[in-house]
């Protein structure tokens, strides 16, 4: 019935003929000449994945904006419709205002992108011959005086993330006994700063660092083996290595979600379609984000790339 | 010592005392009791929510009221970004065939050097020409081109903007004095504590960015223009009503014409300000230079940030100049005759040069959009030269920074937090009675009461102690930059090109680089406050310095003083009511940074600004900014009020 009302509206019969002229198929699937809005934040990953999405939906018709929006603050703007689509969502810094705002009903989850979040406190490479029993998180105390600044001595120096990125740093240090002051660093640029800085002099840095990101591409380094993270271990003392505390255990690794307006399925079913099927994974990513951020191409001429590489893949998530 | 200093030195020894008994002092007197908190975050998130859901006018809501001065103002933005940037396209994004391309880089340079000659000469065009050349050789076309967009669109709005309430402001003075402490506000509140309810109002887009653009760029134009009226001469405000002007005419062809050159003088403050904006701008969907400025420095690409945000400062130095020119230039009346081409050559060029280079580039691309292989970039340079400084002098500086931080900035944030809330209070509305007697006590009690019941009085304090150090190490260093400014004229240029630089270039081009230099800290934050902050102490010193009449300095040099003594007994204590005002400036500029010093992770009131932007908490975010805004106030008055006595027992007036 909905098929055949529309192929009667003037409007389809525009199209049809634009199609006829253009020769191009994919036009016909365009359910609304509107601008899908897709969200972007700060940082190169988000932009390339973002960025073929973009493509992908306007290689089948639809016309697309990009507006910057902050992290968490878009969620409003999600939730009125005045922006549609969120490409990234980590389950491990978002979580928490992801619930919150699918819980309103205003907005719905597009599913995973497929890349996998990891956080956690990371150190570079040469720290390994100063503090030999790392990466074991038991090795930090030993190695605490080398970590550590005139400003935090005797205990060592963790710079962790800006405080709204949440994290549970404090809470880790304590329920671990860890001889360590969190210093909260105010953006992740700051951090990097002083990884590179850090790098550069081959001096000791303990830092919170997170992939997919080019900085684990560009600085040797390792992770931190933390116990492993499960639920129970952040919201039940008696689990985990102090039977007294909770957080003594790793950050959890999560997925990155996709999310966006709630009406945006009604209004262009078929972006809704290609948006849920978009699947990226972290190699070919942590690929794309170095070739920006440490080769220097440009964001466009990575994202044409891997258009033109992967025109199976895409043409997949379009296809009716 | 006078009566009045042993006494303010008995309460610091006091206060002394009351810091080192801190461990013992009940609870309740170190962090105000949550008995007289406040929620006054939740009021006001409770008020946004029914404003921006519930409110209505009676026929539309408040919510669509907004949304149609966003599609109205969006409008002319979207029409200048297609004649600077985007052009005529057919699609959108990456389908985008381009059907009339945006004026070229050729055409647009010409029409700066045409503007810099109608404004004043050929030199000034040229240098016109030249710093827009710059852009395009050093590649940061495109962008300064979003740039000057918003900045075309923001700056008339502010202009328009504060002459409307200006003049309102001068016709009544009721509004006037309704009208004074929104300025304040607007003035000291940070901009990103109201960023957030112009998304919710506005919506997202580079819409909100230019009204939160405007609110920031707008106080001064308000303020010049109640000046500027208040000030036409008496004879010719009696003349307008002899010759029977209505009070429209009366503004329209007397007043406003008569204070055209102050006015200008404003319009200068708003394009200044309004770049400054430019970073904040960019976080909330500005693009253009800001944007390549945070971007370039959020992958540690130092040089390429440098280098964006040298541009920004070159697009201020450029319309600074041109503004300047025009406001020296408002008032001269046009006397030239013949056909309108004849009477305008320079426009006809301009629309020549914007036709035969928009259909030239057509064939030839290089005259439509400066080739990238012609451009020219330093990025290398400026990430070696901080590697170096990394690599070869980080032990001379750590150690110069602890020691700094652990004599003199540590004991004074323990010493500051140690306080008992109601000792200060008191403290601060003893020195409003001793400066301004009841009515600046009061607002000095109101004020930290204020501070006292939002919950945020540690936050409070270790602003005070930041930007409280911050101000006195960019005394130490401004006021002697400025005595050397007064004194030599050479210096004087060359400090002064230093100071605009720093003003302009926006903070986080440097931020980076201290980082990587002092790590993450309140000793970067510092250097970042003290940097941006030094102008005015450098400025008005040498202002002061300057004006001192020279029959002063005559009189001391015949009494045989030297030239050491002419300076301590004569110069400096004449110029000390514009020292004053320049540690005024100062402090007001430290405030104001206080947000991009959360970046680097302090634990101020500008770090719960910047938290709640980043968790879009309306409330929380609008408190914190007012409580940064009553620092400002009771910092503001007390030493306006202290710099007044001082006019008054040098015998000048004020």
């Amino acid at each position: 019935m909905t098929l055949f009302s529309r192929s009667l509206t003037p409007k389809s019969f525009a199209l049809a003929t634009a199609l006829a002229l253009s020769g191009s198929i994919a036009a016909a699937a365009v359910e609304s000449e509107d601008p899908i809005k897709l969200t972007l934040h700060d940082w190169t990953g988000q932009f390339i994945t973002t960025n073929i999405m973009a493509a992908v939906l306007e290689e089948a018709g639809y016309n697309v904006e990009l507006v910057q929006a902050d992290y968490l603050a878009q969620f409003s703007g999600l939730e009125s419709g005045d922006l549609h689509v969120a490409m990234e969502l980590w389950a491990t810094t978002a979580a928490d205002a992801l619930n919150a705002s699918l819980a309103t009903g205003n907005t719905v989850s597009f599913g995973e992108n497929g890349l996998q979040a990891i956080e956690e406190w990371w150190y570079p490479l040469y720290m390994k011959e100063k503090c030999p029993g790392l990466p074991n998180w038991e090795a930090l105390n030993a190695c605490a005086d080398l970590f550590a600044t005139a400003e935090t001595a005797p205990k060592g120096r963790y710079l962790g993330g800006p405080v709204t990125w949440g994290g549970y740093d404090d809470e880790r240090v304590e329920a671990l006994g860890l001889n360590y002051e969190v210093i909260h660093a105010g953006t992740d640029a700051a951090m990097f700063a002083e990884v590179e800085s850090a790098y550069q002099r081959q001096a000791p840095v303990l830092v919170w660092i997170y992939a997919p990101h080019w900085a684990p591409l560009k600085y040797k380094g390792e992770w931190v083996e933390f116990p492993p993270y499960s639920a129970e271990c952040y919201t039940d003392p008696s689990v985990g290595v102090n039977p007294q505390k909770a957080y003594d255990c790793g950050k959890p690794r999560g997925p990155v979600w996709k999310a966006g307006w709630a009406g945006l399925a009604n209004k262009w079913p078929g972006a809704a379609k290609a948006i849920t099927a978009l699947k990226l994974d972290n190699d070919e990513m942590g690929l794309m984000v170095g070739k920006v951020d440490v080769d220097g191409m440009t964001v466009d001429d990575v994202v044409d790339e891997w258009m033109d590489a992967n025109k199976d893949r895409w043409s997949a998530w379009i296809a009716n | 010592m006078t009566r009045q200093g042993s006494v303010w030195l008995g309460l610091f020894l006091a206060s002394l005392g009351l810091a080192l008994l801190a461990p013992r002092l009940p609870a309740w007197a170190l962090d105000p009791p949550d008995a007289i908190l406040l929620d006054m975050s939740g009021w006001v998130s409770a008020g946004m929510d029914w404003l921006v859901n519930r409110a209505t006018f009676g026929l539309f809501t408040v919510k669509e009221a907004t949304r149609g001065i966003a599609a109205m103002i969006e409008l002319p933005y979207d029409a200048t970004r297609i004649a600077l940037v985007d052009g005529i396209t057919e699609g959108r994004g990456r389908r985008a065939t381009t059907i009339v391309p945006p004026i070229s880089w050729i055409a647009v340079i010409t029409a700066m050097v045409a503007l810099g000659i109608y404004a004043r000469n050929i030199w000034l065009g040229l240098l016109m020409g030249v710093l827009f050349a710059y852009l395009a050789v050093f590649g940061q076309w495109e962008s300064a081109m979003v740039t000057l967009a918003s900045i075309i669109i923001a700056v008339p709005m502010g202009v328009v903007g504060g002459l409307a309430l200006g003049t309102a402001a001068y016709l009544s003075p009721r509004f006037n004095r309704a009208m004074s402490p929104m300025l304040d506000l607007m003035q000291t509140v940070p901009t990103f504590a109201y960023l957030v309810p112009i998304l919710f109002l506005f919506g997202f887009g580079p819409v909100a960015a230019l009204i939160a653009t405007v609110i920031y760029a707008m106080p001064p134009m308000v303020r010049i223009t109640t000046m500027a009226l208040n000030a036409v001469p008496a004879e010719l405000k009696e003349f307008s009503l002899m010759v029977g002007c209505t009070g429209a005419q009366r503004l329209r062809k007397v007043l406003l014409p008569t204070a055209l050159p102050d006015l200008m003088v404003g319009v200068n403050q708003v394009i200044m300000l309004s770049l400054n904006m430019v970073i904040i701008a960019s976080m909330i969907g500005a693009g253009g230079l800001g944007f390549d400025v945070l971007n370039a420095l959020r992958r540690l690409d130092i040089g390429k940030g440098v280098e964006a945000g040298v541009a920004i400062t070159v697009m201020a130095v450029a319309l600074d100049r041109l503004s300047q020119a025009l406001a020296k230039r408002a008032g001269v009346p046009d006397l030239r005759n013949g056909s309108w081409v004849q009477r305008h050559p320079k426009t006809t060029l301009v629309v020549a040069v914007i036709v035969i280079t928009g259909l030239v580039g057509l064939v030839m691309p290089w005259v439509q959009t400066y080739p990238k292989e012609a451009m020219i970039s330093t990025r290398g340079f400026w990430a070696d030269l901080v590697k170096n400084i990394n690599v070869n002098y980080y032990d001379q500086l750590e150690s110069f920074k602890n020691l700094l931080l652990l004599n003199v900035l540590l004991p004074t944030k323990r010493f500051l937090l140690a306080l008992p809330w109601p000792w200060v209070m008191a403290l601060v509305t003893l020195a409003g009675w001793q400066l301004g007697r009841g009515r600046l006590a009061l607002l000095c009690l109101a004020l930290t009461a204020f501070l006292a019941t939002t919950g945020l009085w540690e936050q409070a304090m270790t602003t005070v102690y930041l930007c409280g150090i911050s101000v006195v190490i960019a005394a130490i260093i401004g006021i002697p930059l400025g005595i050397l400014a007064a004194s030599n004229a050479t210096a004087g240029k060359v400090i002064g090109g230093f100071i605009d630089t720093l003003q302009t270039l926006p903070s986080f081009v440097y931020l980076i680089p201290v980082v990587m230099l002092f790590r993450v800290g309140d000793f970067s934050a510092m250097i970042a406050v003290v940097l941006y902050a030094l102008a005015p102490a450098v400025r008005y010193a040498a202002h002061g310095l300057r004006s001192i009449p020279s029959e002063l300095i005559e009189a001391g040099t015949v009494c045989g003083c030297t030239r050491w003594q002419v300076l301590r007994r004569i110069r400096l204590p004449m110029a000390l009511p514009d020292i004053m005002l320049g540690i005024n400036q100062t402090i007001m500029l430290a405030l104001s940074m206080l947000v991009i010093t959360a970046l680097v992770g302090t634990r101020d009131l500008g770090q719960q600004v910047y938290a709640a932007l980043a968790t879009a908490d309306t409330g929380a975010g609008v408190v914190a900014g007012v409580s940064v805004a009553a620092i400002a106030i009771i910092a503001d008055r007390l030493i306006a009020a202290g710099a007044n006595r001082a006019r008054a027992r040098l015998g000048m007036t004020s």
